[in-house]
């Protein structure tokens, strides 16, 4: 064995201290808090009443169901993946629970669990079809969402004979499930709804997920270096199956906080709302080539997403305007987004 | 077995016959075959890796080297043949196990994630937990300490572990490569040398690492496409060609110029060579 003397010393280490404002530079959040800082100055001065109250309960309340979709497209993103489909999924789970309870005359809870079970089917076949295919995930889960997109009308017209299906309210069961889907808590003149709960439950999860566990590993691995995670053995597939899984419970708890909160549901499957997900997941801070991103950041997205969104409201602009802020947000959250990943390379962080 | 016996590829026919040798191998590939659909990638390859020795695995590109990296690692199963750890024939399910049994992998990318930390690099794959599941996740403290504690070893005292691992020069993602490699009791090294093209230096580097390896009494196979350097640490030379193995010599009985000339196919290089000069 050679002695340390005579071990070759490879590369020069590295005992600089890396500084506080350099590090946080590097977090895929910071711009995200930063817009939501300057976007509170901004509609603050223009509307004052946006930080009462009220204006935090809908800014909290548009932020929180965006907030929810975004953190489970993000987790994909890290991974380097992507679903379509989870937009439709959520609509086609609230249609399923809905038509359990009024046309089978079900419980609302055993319904849910059925509507549950089936999204987290649908996301086992997803997650196969990526794994098996290794086909991009835009064009396997855009095959789902078109069978749920025509399948969900199908279905909802020839059992219900009706795009709406509502009247859940007072189905057995209702009491316990609002209380858990749709409490609203008054405070001041802010109405908070209970989703804002479960998005912050949502980002600790996956926060948690991703940064303790060897879950999280695999996941930044698989989208950092497919082959690295592959030579190590990361266990690639069944982490990418997780992942769809965990995807459409995100989007079941979608559908079911909307199918309480209006005590019904319009079947109208669309596309949009994946689109808005992807965009505050990006604004959040995820590369789109997979491999960075967090669960903070995703928070941060949708909390500026809601900023603007009540802002723009509250202060009487256009309502045309949100979608012209959201596309520059994006623009500058992709150009933010190349200069964190460089300064990431270049900069040690801890 | 003489240069002019190994040329042209061995009959397919009949089981492998290899020399004799001193002392018993710590891994053993007995007819090993690999196929991608029809395609054999590897076709009853023998070959013995012995403690202490530096056997080189050689052959141009799609010749099967990588194939016998990914059986011997454990990222792929082989389809027919026997793999033997210590004379004990095994059939590794996942990259982990071949780990667990001392055979550990410098790959030719290195394995590393660029964007993620060091000690996450160090340790994927095999993190270390604590709690239990649902509530099971990474020791971290464990984990930065165990990554620095193995850096140090390799000669990278004091990296700041949390930096992200595009942040290391290169030499320093080698040696984050080796002490991950050698950090649960490697028996077996496999250097899977980059076929990238590489600075004198970091040829110098994977050389260092394949010494250090062999006189640590550990069974190396450097895999690389450079007969050079191959004969410069090499104790045996194995020639894969087409999957198969062309050749299995050892030092006494080949040259540098031999090796060169066999790994270019020989009468194939002196012909060009004729060409080319006639050309003139």
């Amino acid at each position: 064995m050679v002695t340390a003397a005579q071990r070759p010393v490879f590369g020069v280490p590295d005992r600089r201290p890396p500084s506080r404002w350099r590090r946080l530079l590097t977090r895929p959040s910071t711009p995200a808090l930063a817009g939501v800082v300057v976007a509170l100055v901004v509609f603050g001065v223009q509307a004052p009443q946006l930080l009462g109250a009220g204006g935090w309960a809908s800014v909290l309340d548009a932020s929180a169901l965006i907030g929810i979709g975004a953190v489970a497209i993000t987790l994909l993103l890290v991974a380097g993946q992507f679903d379509v489909s989870i937009g439709v999924l959520s609509v086609a789970s609230s249609v399923t629970t809905g038509l359990l309870v009024t046309e089978a005359g079900w419980g609302l809870w055993p319904s849910l669990a059925v509507s549950l079970l089936a999204a987290l089917a649908v996301g086992t076949v997803n997650g196969l079809l990526v794994v098996v295919t290794g086909l991009p995930s835009f064009l396997v889960t855009l095959a789902t969402f078109l069978v749920l997109q025509g399948g969900t009308l199908v279905v909802a017209q020839t059992v219900a004979g009706t795009s709406l299906v509502d009247g859940v309210e007072g189905a057995p069961g209702w009491t316990s499930v609002d209380a858990v889907f749709g409490s609203v808590l008054t405070l001041g003149d802010g109405r908070f709804r209970v989703d804002v709960l479960w998005w912050v439950a949502a980002v600790l999860l996956a926060g948690w997920l991703l940064r303790r566990t060897r879950f999280g590993n695999a996941v930044y691995a698989l989208g950092g270096s497919r082959r690295a995670a592959r030579e190590l053995g990361v266990p690639t597939a069944w982490t990418t199956v997780a992942l769809y899984l965990l995807t459409a419970t995100a989007a079941w708890l979608l559908g079911t906080l909307a199918l309480v909160r209006q005590g019904g549901v319009p079947v109208a499957p669309g596309f949009g709302a994946e689109i808005e997900y992807l965009v505050v997941a990006v604004i959040g801070g995820c590369l789109l080539g997979g491999g960075y991103g967090s669960a903070v950041g995703a928070a941060a997205g949708a909390l500026l997403y809601g900023t603007v969104r009540t802002g723009i409201g509250v202060a009487g602009w256009p309502p045309q305007a949100f979608q012209v802020v959201l596309g520059v947000l994006l623009v500058v959250a992709l150009l933010a987004n190349g200069v964190a990943r460089r300064r990431l390379i270049a900069v040690p962080r801890s | 077995m003489s240069v002019q016996e190994a040329l042209p590829f061995p009959e397919p026919d009949g089981a492998p016959v290899l020399p004799p040798v001193s002392a018993a191998p710590a891994l053993e590939l007995r007819g090993v075959t690999v196929r991608y659909g029809q395609v054999p990638a590897l076709d009853r390859a023998s070959l013995r890796l012995v403690p202490g020795t530096v056997t080189c695995l050689l052959g141009e590109n799609g010749a099967g080297k990588s194939t016998v990296v990914q059986v011997v690692s454990g990222v792929r199963r082989h389809d027919e043949g026997e793999l033997l750890v210590d004379g004990r024939p095994v059939r590794f399910r996942r990259p982990r196990q071949a780990r667990a049994r001392g055979i550990a992998t410098i790959w030719q990318d290195l394995a590393v994630v660029p964007l993620m930390t060091v000690w996450r690099n160090f340790w994927l794959g095999d993190e270390p937990t604590r709690g239990v599941w649902p509530f099971r996740r990474i020791d971290l403290d464990a984990a930065r300490e165990g990554a620095a504690r193995a850096l140090e070893r390799v000669g990278l005292p004091g990296l700041n572990v949390n930096q992200p691992a595009a942040a290391l020069q290169q030499g320093q993602r080698h040696s984050l490569a080796v002490a991950r490699a050698v950090h649960f009791g490697a028996r077996v090294l496999v250097v899977d040398e980059p076929a990238a093209p590489l600075t004198v230096a970091q040829h110098a580097l994977v050389l260092r690492t394949v010494v250090a390896a062999r006189d640590a009494g550990v069974a190396v196979l450097f895999v690389t496409s450079m007969p050079s350097y191959a004969h410069l640490v090499g104790d045996r030379f194995v020639l894969l060609a087409g999957g198969r193995v062309a050749a299995d010599l050892t030092r006494e009985d080949v040259d540098v110029e031999g090796l060169t000339q066999l790994m270019s196919g020989g009468e194939a290089l002196a012909t060009l060579t004729a060409e080319l000069r006639r050309g003139r």
